[in-house]
């Protein structure tokens, strides 16, 4: 870790106008400090600031970026809800980290592909213009959708996955103003700028997410990973669907550890409204969903797993008792 | 840069690089070794201490930041001849070998008590909206950030039950 | 006065049944127990002498070759740097267990993506810790192979083996299975990474580090610094786990000393949990093809295991894969072979169980294929393949005992309701139950111990380490039970070369080696007790501190009268390991539950049944166990090294990318010891039970999810992808 600055925000223009990196939970920053993948010469903390509440604000909710996870799952309106969210968290990291990571800080969560995380090796993500060492390399946790010839890290958040479906919106206070971002457009692709990963400019700091009013219908996540507990998603869907009758009336999905960024596939949700739940249908939404994967060799067991891992969230959340 | 912490009961005042950790604060600087480093990323549990009645991992917390609050370390749960309930039971359980992790285990599961009886539902919690019980499911998984190589987790777990009933 | 014997004989006279205290294979809780729950027992990195400073160790960046510059003025000019070491005494990795010489030295030689080349030693952590990451480093890169199946593999003489002709026996089989199998790369991820404080007094050098066997420690770091063996003393009191990963001395202790001496202070290295993936030794990986003819009836008629391991090109291990299956099962026509891959991945070495581990893991997954085949139960095939005596030589066994482990696991386990695969299923899960054996060669290694007995109790002195094996308490619980005093009455103070000479920890070896040499030191005092008895020693009882004969029992204060008595211990192997084939025995049972759907497994119950000899504590012996069982469950289902294709470099080298079980993937376990003596053990009859526990366990698990889903993994271990087909 780099010798740096540090300060502590008296309010959010103060921390705005500091132009420094913000740390609040510190679970990911710190993290990467160490590592000397990010090294801020100024960091100011924000973890003091009156963000930390979740309150009714129109027929949603407005958390506040500093709202711990450990506090979003528990939050009994979260519960009723958008438990979609409190799964999603409930699923992430462990009791330690919830109790320290934040809303904002979540959202901003940083790949866990470990050539990013190994400074020995080069990586466009942290050294832009090094090249990846992920493609040929060793890519299990890595991407297979969204992803470019410069960068296949996936964003390891479950948290942000639960807040696609939910059509979350992100609040910025910057040098500019307040401005409200869409979770849907919050994120960028990699491209050739695998660097820059979201749309804020240096300055921005988040101070809320706000949650539109709660989707009715049955709510899921489902994680797959490569032990029962702690450890991050070779797989997760979020599904929110609501029955009409014996058909889908409505449906939400998000994956996560697929893609750069949590995604979501309007076109599979399309196809599923409408229609009868069958196997084949949640094949088809399978279909729709992985369109113009790019899997590397050690990841292509994400395609099928992704299909098996849909087929049985939605199953659950249809009430469809037995599938083929 | 000066830091004041209020450690089991007693102001410990810190001067220390901007950099250090919480758990380096706790070991180099003010002796209590009783905090463990065991990745210093926050991918075992063995630093886990509580601040301000909540656990967290004291590796990837900066001392600084810490300024004011109140920090409970395995030190502060129970000394020999005063042992809290649970390391008395983890004691007869044999809810350790090498010992390491159980500092960490110890003060995580201290909270994740608090935490059952908050009412905070986990990953392993069927219904998120009815009240939350205590069984061996649940404790498994809410103590998953606490990693064991000795893999005494079902004596830990035994351990735990016999406290929380 | 030295009690010495050398074990030529078995020892059936079963002494400590007929000693009178009654405390020995209790359950006696840790003695060390409350320094431990209360954050008071200090480990290597947590002694505070006064001026010290950090040392980081810094890696190389390429896999071969050689550093040509070290920007060392830079890094000098860092705040608080004070020096970047680069003598060329530094050793490249640990040494291999029980080695007499220090690992090989020369930093400035590359061997390896990740070999430490310099260590830099600053005033604060944080300030060493960023100079490390700064210092600029110039190489000359060489190619170098990394993939074992790249490359053409050594096949040592004297590592292979063939009796019979197997290929004709596997022709003429009724059943034969010919299947190759492959495991990972497995780390022993100690929860407490490798660190050591050095601080010199003059000519003399003290090392506090984590270290499992310090006697021979101690030689290794003599010989790496290149100064007298008196000179050097290691200390080690507590040590947070070892696996084997602390066998040896490893790069840290030796930097440690070295700018220790440099500096005039001293100074602490530990290694980050990264640098414990990149330095530390590894598990090699594995292919194994196991061969197996059989008649109808199950009975084996031809064994064959043939392996592929890797290692550096220097390195003298190599993992010892088919160690039991020479033993473990009869037929007529056998072949071992044992291939070493020359590579420059890390260097390999003794994880827990080394061989066995993963070995016996795997032949029990082909035995299971095999019961499959002829249609026969997996416990009845095992239990009709068991030899009467050792095949090859001819020797007896001292005990086998994997018959009575096995039929009592499946009855304790309920095995009859075992069903075929598919047939069980509770919604989205499909549920299986699967066994395995489980096999150990057990050993015995030279071992001493002091024990002084004072009017106040006793005290035992060696420097044996307990790293979580329970070495303080059974020790306590030996003498107690000899010298007939509570345990309270005796101190146990291990980990300190200024003590004799001891096994150490590895191999399963320490309890019965460093409990023999207690034992014997306690024969040399009840001896010398008897005599102011004026009975012989076989004819004393001693109790609560008290000595009686007959009808004559005194206080044993009174038979000292402040006299303190003093004896040593000393055991060495002899010819009775020669005599007949000594093994601990087992079988694992574990039962899971497979997604249909997305083939994530989960373990449900599992126990272990197992024969070492005489338990000498119930309690950590479990415990131990336990911790076996666990590391099989990560061996069937988490744990991977992921290698760099192009670097040979460890790629997932952390606690969040190398999935060691967590507490969410252990499900209740259950452990059963069977009753069990073993005289060629030596005259406490007792054997190894810190590596039994793993070897097959994670056989079970596998046989498991083919019995719940009817999918065979062979690529281990089984992360839902290869569950999920």
């Amino acid at each position: 870790m780099r010798e740096f600055q540090y300060s502590r925000a008296s309010s959010v223009s103060d921390a705005v106008a500091s132009g420094a990196t913000f740390i609040a939970g510190g679970t990911n920053l710190l993290d990467l400090m160490k590592h000397e993948i990010m090294s801020p010469g100024r960091v100011v903390d924000i973890s003091r600031l009156d963000l930390d509440r979740i309150e009714a604000e129109g027929e949603g909710l407005r958390i506040g970026a500093l709202v711990r996870n450990s506090d979003l799952a528990a939050d009994l309106r979260v519960r009723r809800d958008y438990p979609v969210l409190s799964r999603a968290l409930l699923a992430g990291a462990s009791g330690q980290l919830r109790n320290m990571a934040t809303t904002g800080g979540n959202l901003l969560q940083r790949t866990r592909c470990p050539y990013f995380y190994d400074t020995a090796t080069p990586c466009n993500k942290r050294d832009p213009g090094t090249g990846c060492s992920a493609i040929g390399g060793v890519s299990r946790m890595n991407a297979v959708l969204g992803v470019s010839d410069a960068c296949i890290a996936a964003h390891p958040s479950d948290m942000a996955v639960a807040m696609m479906v939910l059509d979350a919106v992100v609040e910025v206070e910057g040098p500019a103003g307040t401005r409200r971002i869409p979770i849907g457009a919050f994120y960028r692709l990699p491209g050739d700028t695998p660097h820059i990963e979201t749309v804020l400019e240096p300055g921005d700091l988040i101070t809320a997410v706000l949650l539109p009013a709660p989707k009715p219908g049955e709510h899921r996540y489902r994680k797959v990973r490569d032990r029962a507990s702690y450890a991050f998603a070779l797989v997760s869907v979020a599904a929110v669907v609501r029955m009409d009758g014996d058909v889908i009336g409505d449906a939400a999905l998000a994956f996560g550890g697929l893609a750069p960024m949590p995604w979501r596939v309007p076109a599979a949700e399309a196809a599923l409204r409408g229609q009868q739940p069958s196997a084949a249908l949640f094949d088809r939404a399978a279909d729709l969903a992985l369109e113009g994967a790019k899997p590397q060799e050690g990841n292509a067991f994400k395609l099928p797993l992704t299909r098996r891992t849909l087929a049985v969230t939605l199953a659950e959340a249809c009430g469809l008792e037995d599938m083929q | 840069m000066q830091t004041e912490l209020f450690i089991n009961g007693r102001v410990h005042r810190l001067e220390a690089d901007a950099r250090t950790t919480l758990l380096d604060a706790l070991r180099h600087h003010l002796g209590l070794t009783g905090t463990k480093k065991g990745c210093d990323h926050g991918q075992c549990g063995a630093c886990t201490v509580l601040v301000d009645g909540r656990r967290v991992n004291a590796c990837l917390t900066l001392a600084c930041m810490c300024d004011g609050s109140e920090i409970t370390t395995i030190e502060g749960i129970g000394e020999p001849g005063a042992l809290s309930p649970l390391q008395s039971a983890f004691i007869a359980h044999d809810g350790f070998q090498c010992g390491y992790c159980t500092p960490g285990q110890i003060c995580s599961a201290t909270a994740m008590m608090d935490e059952i009886a908050a009412g905070w539902p986990s990953h392993a919690t069927g219904d998120l909206n009815a009240p939350v019980t205590t069984s061996a499911e649940e404790i498994r998984e809410r103590m998953s950030g606490n990693l064991c190589r000795c893999a005494c987790y079902p004596n830990i777990v035994d351990a735990i039950l016999e406290v929380q009933g | 006065m030295t009690r010495h014997r050398k074990i030529d004989h078995p020892d059936d006279d079963n002494r400590l049944d007929s000693m009178a205290q009654g405390v020995l294979g209790k359950p006696v809780d840790r003695l060390e127990g409350p320094l431990k729950v209360s954050g008071l027992a200090t480990y290597a990195a947590e002694a505070r002498p006064s001026g010290m400073v950090h040392g980081v160790l810094v890696r190389a960046t390429i896999t071969k070759g050689r550093v040509t510059a070290i920007d060392r003025q830079a890094a000098l000019a860092l705040p608080g740097v004070l020096a970047v070491i680069t003598d060329p005494r530094m050793v490249r990795y640990s040494a291999q267990g029980m080695a007499d010489k220090g690992p090989k030295a020369g930093p400035q030689t590359v061997d390896y993506h990740g070999q430490p080349i310099a260590l830099v030693v600053a005033e604060g952590f944080e300030q060493a810790r960023h100079a490390a990451n700064a210092l600029h480093i110039a190489y000359e890169e060489e190619p170098a192979p990394v993939d074992p199946d790249a490359v053409t593999p050594e096949m040592p003489q004297a590592k292979q083996k063939a009796q019979g002709d197997l290929d004709a026996a596997m022709r003429d089989a009724a059943f034969g299975i010919d299947s190759t199998y492959t495991t990972p790369t497995l780390m022993a991820a100690a929860m407490e990474p490798h660190a050591a404080i050095a601080e010199w007094d003059g000519d003399n050098v003290t090392v506090r580090a984590a270290l499992q066997m310090l006697a021979s420690d101690r030689k290794q770091l003599a010989d790496a610094l290149g100064i007298e063996l008196e000179r050097v003393r290691l200390l080690a009191p507590y040590v947070g786990g070892g696996f084997g990963s602390k066998l040896g001395i490893a790069p840290e202790a030796v930097a440690a000393a070295i700018a220790a001496k440099e500096l005039g202070v001293p100074v602490s290295v530990a290694l980050t949990r990264m640098q414990e993936f990149d330095i530390t030794h590894r598990r090699s990986e594995s292919r194994q093809r196991v061969l197996l003819a059989a008649g109808a009836d199950g009975v084996l008629t031809g064994i064959g295991h043939e392996v592929l391991v890797s290692n550096l090109p220097d390195s003298p291990f190599s993992e010892p894969v088919t160690q039991a299956t020479p033993f473990t099962y009869q037929a007529a026509h056998r072949r071992i072979v044992h291939r070493i891959a020359r590579v420059h991945r890390s260097c390999a070495g003794s994880v827990r169980a080394p061989g066995e581990a993963i070995g016996v893991t795997v032949f029990e997954a082909a035995m299971d294929e095999l019961a499959e085949a002829v249609g026969i139960d997996p416990v009845e095939l095992r239990l009709r393949n068991i030899p009467d005596r050792e095949p090859g030589t001819g020797r007896p066994y001292s005990v086998n005992r994997l018959g009575d482990c096995l039929r009592e696991g499946a009855h304790r386990f309920g095995w009859s309701q075992r069903r075929a695969p598919r047939e069980r299923r509770e919604g989205e899960w499909f549920i299986g139950m699967g066994v395995a054996a489980a096999v150990r060669v057990n050993m015995l290694i030279e071992s001493r111990a002091r024990v002084t007995l004072t009017e106040d109790g006793a005290k035992v002195e060696t420097d044996m380490t307990d790293i979580g094996t329970g070495t303080y308490t059974i020790l306590r619980q030996i003498a107690a039970e000899m010298l007939g005093l509570p345990v309270d009455a005796v101190e146990v103070h291990l980990g300190d070369t200024d003590f004799p000479p001891a096994a150490g920890s590895g191999g399963s070896f320490g309890a019965a080696s460093s409990g023999t040499s207690v034992y014997l030191a306690c024969e040399d005092l009840r001896t010398r007790i008897a005599e102011r008895m004026g009975c012989a020693e076989a004819e004393l009882r001693l109790q609560d501190g008290r000595a009686s004969f007959r009808n004559d029992t005194r206080e044993l204060r009174d038979l000292l009268a402040g006299e303190v008595l003093v004896a040593e211990g000393h055991v060495e192997p002899g010819d009775a390991e020669k005599q007949a084939r000594q093994a601990t025995w087992g079988a694992h049972f574990a039962e899971v539950a497979v997604s249909r759907y997305t083939g994530e497994v989960r373990v449900r119950r599992m126990l272990g049944v197992f024969a070492c000899g005489r338990i000498l504590n119930e309690k950590t012996a479990r415990s131990q166990c336990l911790g076996g069982m666990t590391f099989g469950i990560g061996m069937a289902l988490t744990e991977a090294v992921e290698h760099d294709p192009r670097s040979g470099h460890i790629v997932n080298r952390d606690l969040a990318a190398y999935h060691l079980p967590s507490h969410a993937d252990v499900p209740a376990q259950d452990v059963i010891f069977l009753p069990d003596r073993d005289g060629f053990a030596g005259p406490m009859q007792a054997k190894g039970i810190g590596e039994l526990g793993i070897c097959g366990a994670g056989g079970a698990v596998l046989n498991a999810i083919y019995n719940a889903r009817g999918v065979r993994v062979r690529d281990l271990p089984a992360t839902p992808d290869k569950v999920m087909p």
